[in-house]
């Protein structure tokens, strides 16, 4: 297995590059789209709420590889080219914020209403209520269900492979398939995506012990 | 709490290991040949996207193709005529480990012979001769592998011959791999590629569906395909040979041949 590596580092090390990339954009993205969806989803206007709700509600529920593939295949024919790497990350981006919107939506909604009364007769406009007093609440509960999602995110990136994004999971499939040491190139592949998910989830852990609300 | 969970680990560990261990042992021992004729059965690892070879037909439910056709009429010379043939799907990525696994009996699925799938498996004698080739859309600046540069992209299958041979032939071009032949022809149509390569049959039965594109420079490449078979089956591979021949003699080969490629005689074994 360590000669397989040698012999191949260099894809994978490329791969890995690509897939933290591809993660980083897409967790940025989907964390501020998601958050958005989620205040929208809770809005006054009802036009910006049902919209937000049929967001979430449709891309929550169709396969990530569909998303993606429209990027990929749909749109370059009429005009909007997007190589396999933007079309998988854009595709990921959409599909986890859906998930968040649902995350943080839930987190706002345990946040007591007294709260949002209590900031607005302060004299603090809607949005800055949210900014300040709900959503940094929000957030403290939904700091383990949100680092699920972004462990599911890093390894739903491996989706990139499909439409030759050049992704870890795409350097591997070429390993793989240029040595027929199939199983061995695959533990390679986990072993990369575990460096970056463990991580992770110790800090979220670390996040959700030192903020957690008590009570 | 932590002593309890490394154990069930050591467990899980040990588990896939005396799995992956059992396996390998028994199937090897096996004489396919006499088990065949003991179920009256060959099972067939086949292509379900592959146009001309094997090809889901919706209406029916069943795969068609040359590759089918010939499968059938090896169980037949093999079995006898109430020999059942079985077919299993496999694309390029699973049919070598499906075959060592012993889930099928031979691969017949657009399969070139190389000398690097030779350690792995045997193959039979050829049975369709083919060549790597080009497809673009008409009207395209390429018209061959001389033509691809450093501003060109071609699209090929992954786990193919193909993608090795495109990137020996022109090594400059940049060479996307895709998951199967359906999606790197979608991706070329998409214009993510300027041009798909494999072999010749697959790309001849693309452009027959679709008159907006076409061959181009002829091939490059000699890619015979065979029917892969596992190592130590020297009896089964003996009787695979042995039922080829014989459709060569009486005129079988041929017929099917034409049935399948009536303008075409590129690939047809003499």
């Amino acid at each position: 297995m360590i000669e397989l590596f040698q012999a191949n580092a260099d894809l994978f090390f490329e791969g890995f590059k690509y897939t933290i990339l591809s993660s980083v954009l897409a967790l940025i993205f989907s964390l501020i789209i998601g958050t958005l969806m989620a205040i929208f989803q809770l809005s006054e206007n009802k036009i910006i709420r049902n919209l937000a709700k049929a967001y979430v509600e449709f891309f929550r529920n169709i396969p990530l590889l569909i998303i993606v593939m429209f990027f990929y295949v749909v749109l370059p024919l009429y005009g909007m080219p997007f190589d396999g790497f933007q079309a998988g990350t854009i595709g990921l981006t959409i599909y986890t914020s859906a998930f968040i919107a649902e995350t943080v939506r839930s987190g706002i909604q345990t946040v007591p209403k007294g709260q949002m009364e209590a900031g607005l007769s302060s004299g603090f406009t809607y949005s800055e209520t949210m900014r300040y007093i709900v959503l940094p609440q929000a957030f403290k509960i939904v700091i383990p269900p949100l680092g699920g999602q972004f462990i599911n995110l890093i390894k739903n990136s491996s989706i990139l492979a499909m439409v030759a994004g050049l992704d870890l999971m795409y350097q591997g499939d070429l390993v793989a398939n240029a040595t027929f040491i199939t199983f061995e190139t695959y533990i390679i592949v986990g072993i990369f995506y575990l460096i970056l998910t463990l991580p992770l989830s110790y800090l979220m852990a670390y996040l959700e012990k030192r903020w957690a609300v008590r009570g | 709490m932590i002593k309890k969970t490394f154990f069930s680990l050591l467990v899980l560990v040990a588990a896939v290991f005396s799995l992956s261990g059992c396996k390998s042992g028994n199937v090897a021992d096996l004489d396919i040949l006499e088990t065949s004729k003991e179920s009256n059965e060959i099972i067939w690892g086949v292509k379900n996207d592959t146009r001309l070879f094997g090809l889901m037909d919706i209406p029916s439910r069943e795969v068609k193709g040359f590759d089918i056709d010939i499968a059938k009429a090896i169980t037949d010379k093999v079995l006898g005529r109430d020999g059942r043939a079985t077919f299993v799907e496999v694309t390029s990525k699973t049919r070598i480990p499906l075959l060592k696994n012993g889930n099928i009996d031979a691969i017949i699925a657009t399969m070139t012979i190389s000398e690097e799938r030779k350690k792995q498996v045997d193959f039979s004698d050829v049975y369709f001769d083919a060549g790597q080739s080009l497809l673009v859309k008409k009207g395209s600046s390429i018209t061959g592998v001389d033509s691809l540069d450093e501003t060109t992209t071609v699209l090929a299958v992954k786990g193919s011959t193909s993608a090795v041979n495109i990137r020996k032939a022109s090594p400059n071009a940049n060479i996307l791999e895709l998951e199967n032949y359906a999606e790197a022809f979608t991706a070329l149509q998409a214009g993510q590629g300027d041009a798909m390569t494999t072999d010749n049959a697959i790309l001849l039965g693309m452009a027959s569906e679709n008159p907006d594109y076409e061959l181009v420079g002829g091939t490059f490449t000699e890619e015979p395909y065979g029917i892969a078979i596992n190592k130590g089956q020297e009896n089964f591979l003996q009787a695979v040979n042995d039922a080829l021949k014989e459709m060569h003699e009486d005129g079988t080969y041929d017929e099917i041949y034409e049935k399948w490629f009536p303008n075409d005689d590129t690939g047809k074994v003499k």
